[in-house]
């Protein structure tokens, strides 16, 4: 188990690095989602599926795909069609295959081991909750203070607009 | 040994299994929606049409396998096997029955979860490495859809977690013993119905490959075994979401007379066959009506949902 700990790890920090050099940000999106699922299996082989669990979901399964819809957008248009042409090399996208499956052929071999955390205790979903809404509870309300800030944010700067369209329509009734 | 020759055993069945029922449900899709519309459905090749998989296989394997050059190329080829290995790493925390399945998890719920988002990598990526209008507009689609449906379709299992009071499948389904999670859990098991037709891209929500608006969406590009692969992961998805409606719902294996393994691939074909109903009987939305649905009814149904269990469940344990 603690050769899938290096592993990973070493996988997480190529990955990080080639996010980091890389010249193509849906390339380097590719290899930063490669590095949150090796550093997710840290998290597992430390002790801690709720955490890896949590890391796969949220960020590789939800922010990122956030992610990668905007650079998609970003990514049209004639100066960004020309300048594709350069990224085409094969070769960019060997990398990410390779050490995508390398983690798969990690997560076969921890399967097969029984599915066990190597060293410390393992951590459950149920202790995490104890410890966010004990000791941590006065964290995990401002945190959740400033999340409602932002929705309330994003609330209204979607409702603006649907006001606005609704005058607009009405206004062109009454001239019509 | 023959502990490890068991475990091996249990993964080459499941996957022998699953692979095969995948590619027999293009012909039982096509057979139940030709009895639904009042028409025979493929019936020439074999006893009963049986042996179309076949003719299927042969048509996808000698056509060509193009690979467009204007496309990004290693992740053209890469995006249905993203979708593939994502389906069936999921398939290893299902409980089947007692001895048959290939993890025993503590975060099985969980590791469904992250595995169903990971899938949608590969519809976005593929329609995006297509360099293809039509495939892009499908991409945007899967990406804006499956993140909105994956909201709620992780908090309407919440309800579930905290009636079994574990994230493992088996606990769920043993939990399940007395009383099948559908009824007290009514309003999970809808939410996560429609969360889960949506995360297959199946009717009444495929607008990612809507091909009356958009060719064939994000697999426009996608020819011979490539687009077999995104067509057998699209029925591989169909069955994980199916097991998974049965376990968390439907009691999993448990039931009276039949052995369980029996019981669990009835359920299973039962919940398969309302999903071939719902192809063949509702029209696909427009798109801006999927996503207000999404976030204006279910998004705010789960939340009730998951408060009322939440007190439910406190009111009861003190």
């Amino acid at each position: 188990m603690e050769f899938t700990f290096y592993l990973s790890g070493a996988i997480a920090v190529a990955a990080t690095l080639m996010v980091i050099t890389g010249l193509n940000a849906v390339h380097a999106l590719l290899y930063l989602i490669v590095s949150l699922l090796a550093v997710a299996i840290v998290f597992y082989v430390l002790g801690a599926p709720f955490a890896a669990a949590l890391e796969v979901i949220i960020y590789a399964g939800a922010i990122m795909v956030l992610f990668v819809f905007v650079m998609m957008m970003l990514n049209l248009g004639k100066a960004a069609a020309a300048r594709e042409q350069d990224w085409l090399t094969p070769g960019i996208w060997a990398g990410p295959a390779v050490l995508a499956s390398l983690l798969l052929a990690e997560l076969g071999y921890i399967f097969a081991q029984g599915g066990t955390a190597a060293g410390a205790v393992a951590v459950t979903a149920k202790e995490v909750g104890i410890a966010l809404f004990g000791p941590y509870l006065l964290g995990v309300e401002l945190a959740s203070l400033l999340l409602l800030a932002g929705l309330v944010g994003a609330c209204h700067l979607g409702r603006h607009e649907d006001v606005h369209h609704g005058w607009d329509e009405d206004e062109r009734h009454e001239n019509g | 040994m023959s502990e490890l020759a068991l475990a091996w055993s249990n993964v080459i069945l499941i996957l022998a299994v699953v692979f095969s029922f995948a590619a027999l449900l293009s012909w039982i899709e096509r057979r139940l929606l030709g009895v639904w519309q009042d028409r025979y459905g493929p019936n020439r090749v074999g006893p009963f049409g049986l042996l179309q998989i076949a003719a299927d296989a042969i048509k996808l394997l000698s056509k060509e396998d193009w690979v467009p050059p204007f496309s990004e190329k290693a992740l053209f080829v890469l995006a249905p096997v993203i979708i593939a290995v994502t389906t069936l790493l999921a398939f290893a925390v299902v409980p089947v029955a007692p001895g048959i399945g290939v993890v025993d998890l503590n975060i099985g719920l969980l590791f469904f979860l992250a595995m169903s988002s990971l899938g949608v990598y590969s519809i976005v990526l593929g329609g995006w490495a297509s360099n293809n209008k039509y495939s892009l507009l499908g991409g945007f689609r899967a990406a804006a859809q499956m993140l909105s449906y994956e909201v709620f379709m992780g908090l309407s299992l919440m309800g579930v977690v905290m009636l079994a009071g574990s994230f493992n499948l088996r606990d769920i389904v043993a939990a399940q013993e007395d009383l099948w999670f559908c009824i007290p859990q009514i309003l999970g098991f809808i939410t996560f119905t429609v969360a889960g037709i949506a995360e297959a891209r199946r009717l009444p929500f495929d607008l990612p490959e809507a091909e009356n608006e958009l060719v064939a969406g994000f697999h426009t590009e996608y020819s011979s075994m490539k687009f077999g692969l995104f067509f057998i992961g699209e029925y591989v998805g169909v069955i994980l979401i199916s097991a998974m409606m049965v376990t968390l719902f439907f009691g999993g294996w448990l039931g009276p007379l039949l052995p369980p393994l029996m019981w669990f691939l009835l359920k299973t074909f039962i919940v398969i066959g309302f999903f071939i109903l719902l192809r063949a009987s509702l029209p696909r939305p427009r798109y801006d009506q999927l996503m207000a649905y999404a976030w204006k009814v279910m998004l705010p149904l789960t939340l009730v949902n998951l408060l009322v269990t939440g007190a439910i469940v406190l009111a009861w344990k003190s």
